[in-house]
């Protein structure tokens, strides 16, 4: 019995002796996409400010726009900007409005699996939005070998694999083949999951990557980080401009940039096809949701103070987890948009 | 019954001669409270669930109505919801799943009960068990990796070959949809079966095998003709086990059925499942109607348990009094 107690008091001392470090405990929820970073970033800051200490769970976008309008976490994250009925419902509930925050940049990348071809393929939005309509369904449709002259495509069915999941990821394929074709967006539109016109649903990047490798003649979307990571091949995007572009970290960036000239004050933009030479097309920001009125104000202190940090320090870690970085004038839009949080 | 219990009561005469006070006293009555309250709870916690699922699904229910049971458009950026496809995956997956279960799981329990040497029997016990206990995911995994790429390349061109002029066996073969994930099921409520119907074969008493022997029968002939009927109470409990288990299986189905909600006569047709499309979009699901149409779907996969359940009791009742009136 006196080992059972003598163990109990070293539990709960060793504990408050960790929970007193920690003095100020912040919680944040939603977006999974950006989690590697945030993870981080977050164990960055609490070396570098020991008293604050970041708990961040991926359950979600929704999740994460969800849990902040209810009040259950101090931030969340989502890969889509609120829409207009999800901030309503915040500024009804609050008495004040939330904030968007972008972060990081991530794309989603064409992915593909065909018997005999290597090449890297180049692919026009026509053609994008026609394979996943169900319109074009042999590789050697005109749309698709008019752009790849010098492949050899053969005439096979496509395979069309998409997300079973709800993500960000299909909201920004989504939202970029909406912005690219009107059929899309009267019959099928943007958002996390869609009533798929055809193809099969894979779970997760992961799930999609298993499907396109093993079936022939497939065709999916997934993220670019996961691509890169995977190292999985993956074609060109031809942009605004009329440029193909291969996503890559850089590209991605650009699109950022081209879209910067028109960011909104809220930072609810949609970068997908933005303007510029070398922006790659299917693009996204992926955002900090950050009530703009906090009761705590050491809370309100803590956010402000990491989001600056994350903003300059911050954005040279990105990189190395293949997160594009955000272009300088949208920081700085940032560092301003920070004052409305009190 | 009846009568005695007037004179006799039910309790017994010892328990019943004495008071509530002696027996509370003894402990008597408080095992009985006790037990009594852990016995409610189970009812308790299926009505809360349902009622959360009713109150969950408000929305839906008001626009939808029965509709909700009977379209087929799942499409959340319009706002239409209809289960049909997904009660659809659910149910033939699950009918694929024992069509190939039953009769190998109650093949191989009556092996173990009455043929094999009880030694092997033990020792093939607990490799079943350990199947049994084998997370879905991981069942799920082994799905994509070995059993689609079989299924695609070998044994759904045989089928075809072979069966092709059955509407079941038509279309393009991915190696993933509903027969796919039956396949998976199947190897995943196996052991349930085999387990459950082993354990109640071992059960039937030793005179009846003795005697049906003894009246000049076969072996073979006194397990199908009087050890299997005496179990199959029993077995029909390990197969509805295995059907619950396969209706509600989320992680290994939603990996290798293709996540579409589609209604086909083909089996070779990819497909979706009520838990699968759970799980797929409750997290990412934006919107009160969309959630709740989610919620409304948890109600109806909870219905549909329900009345396959009812069936399967009915079912039970019409064949052991068939059993009894032949005894």
């Amino acid at each position: 019995m006196k080992r059972i107690a003598a163990i109990f008091l070293m539990t709960f001392g060793l504990a408050d002796f960790f929970l007193a470090r920690a003095a100020l405990s912040i919680n944040g929820a939603g977006a999974s996409f950006p989690e590697p970073i945030y993870s981080k970033w977050f164990d960055e800051y609490h070396k570098k400010d020991p008293n604050i200490q970041i708990n961040y769970q991926a359950i979600g976008s929704g999740g994460g726009i969800k849990q902040i309008t209810e009040g259950t976490v101090d931030f969340g994250a989502s890969d889509g900007p609120m829409n207009d009925d999800q901030l309503k419902s915040f500024q009804d509930k609050h008495g004040f409005p939330v904030l968007h925050f972008p972060t990081v940049l991530g794309a989603a990348v064409p992915t593909y699996n065909i018997p005999g071809v290597n090449a890297e393929l180049n692919f026009t939005p026509e053609a994008l939005a026609g394979i996943f309509l169900g319109k074009i369904t042999k590789w050697n449709d005109p749309a698709l070998t008019g752009p790849n002259s010098g492949v050899n495509l053969p005439g096979n069915d496509i395979v069309v694999v998409h997300r079973s999941d709800g993500s960000g990821t299909t909201y920004i394929w989504t939202d970029y083949l909406s912005k690219v074709s009107d059929e899309w967006k009267s019959k099928v539109n943007k958002n996390t999951s869609v009533n798929w016109p055809t193809g099969l649903g894979g779970n997760k990047n992961e799930g999609v990557a298993g499907l396109v490798k093993q079936t022939p003649n497939a065709i999916g979307y997934v993220e670019l980080i996961f691509a890169i990571q995977n190292k999985m091949p993956y074609g060109k995007v031809k942009n605004s401009s009329g440029q193909f572009i291969k996503a890559d970290l850089a590209s991605v960036t650009a699109a950022a940039a081209g879209a910067a000239k028109d960011m909104p004050a809220d930072f609810r933009v949609s970068i997908t096809n933005a303007p510029g030479k070398m922006a790659y097309p299917i693009s996204s920001f992926t955002w900090l949701l950050i009530p703009s009125k906090f009761s705590d104000a050491s809370k309100r202190d803590a956010i402000k103070g990491f989001v600056k940090w994350m903003l300059a320090d911050g954005q040279n870690d990105t990189e190395a987890l293949a997160y594009s970085k955000l272009p300088k004038e949208v920081v700085s839009m940032e560092l301003k948009a920070l004052d409305k949080v009190q | 019954m009846a009568t005695t219990s007037t004179t006799v009561p039910s309790a017994g005469p010892f328990l019943g001669s004495r008071s509530f006070l002696a027996r509370l006293r003894e402990g008597d009555e408080i095992a009985r409270l006790v037990t009594l309250l852990f016995a409610a709870s189970v009812v308790l916690i299926t009505l809360l669930i349902v009622y959360e699922l009713w109150q969950g699904s408000v929305l839906p229910r008001h626009k939808f109505g029965f509709a909700f049971l009977r379209t087929s458009v799942w499409d959340p950026n319009f706002d239409n919801f209809g289960a049909l496809p997904f009660i659809f995956g659910t149910v033939v997956t699950s009918a694929v799943a024992l069509f190939i279960a039953v009769p190998l799981g109650i093949g191989a329990a009556i092996f173990l009960a009455e043929l094999a040497p009880a030694r092997l029997s033990d020792a093939l016990e607990f490799f079943i068990d350990l199947l049994a206990a084998v997370p879905s995911v991981i069942y799920g995994l082994l799905g994509i990796f070995i059993v689609v790429p079989v299924m695609r390349d070998v044994i759904q061109p045989a089928l075809k070959n072979t069966l092709g002029f059955i509407p079941l066996f038509k279309g393009p073969a991915f190696g993933i949809g509903f027969l796919t994930a039956g396949i998976v099921l199947a190897i995943m409520v196996i052991p349930y079966i085999i387990s459950v119907s082993r354990e109640i074969l071992l059960s039937v008493p030793r005179d009846q095998r003795e005697a049906a022997l003894a009246l000049g029968s076969t072996r073979w002939e006194s397990t199908w003709k009087v050890v299997v009927p005496f179990a199959r109470t029993g077995i029909m409990g390990s197969i509805f086990l295995a059907l619950a288990r396969a209706l509600g299986e989320t992680m290994a189905v939603t990996m290798v059925i293709g996540n579409t909600p589609a209604i086909a006569a083909s089996l070779f047709s990819p497909g979706d499942s009520i838990a699968s499309v759970i799980a797929n979009q409750f997290t990412e699901a934006t919107g009160e109607l969309y959630t709740q149409s989610l919620i409304e779907l948890g109600l109806v996969l909870f219905l549909l348990t329900f009345i396959l359940n009812g069936l399967a009791r009915v079912l039970i009742l019409v064949t052991s009094q068939r059993g009894s009136a032949h005894a």
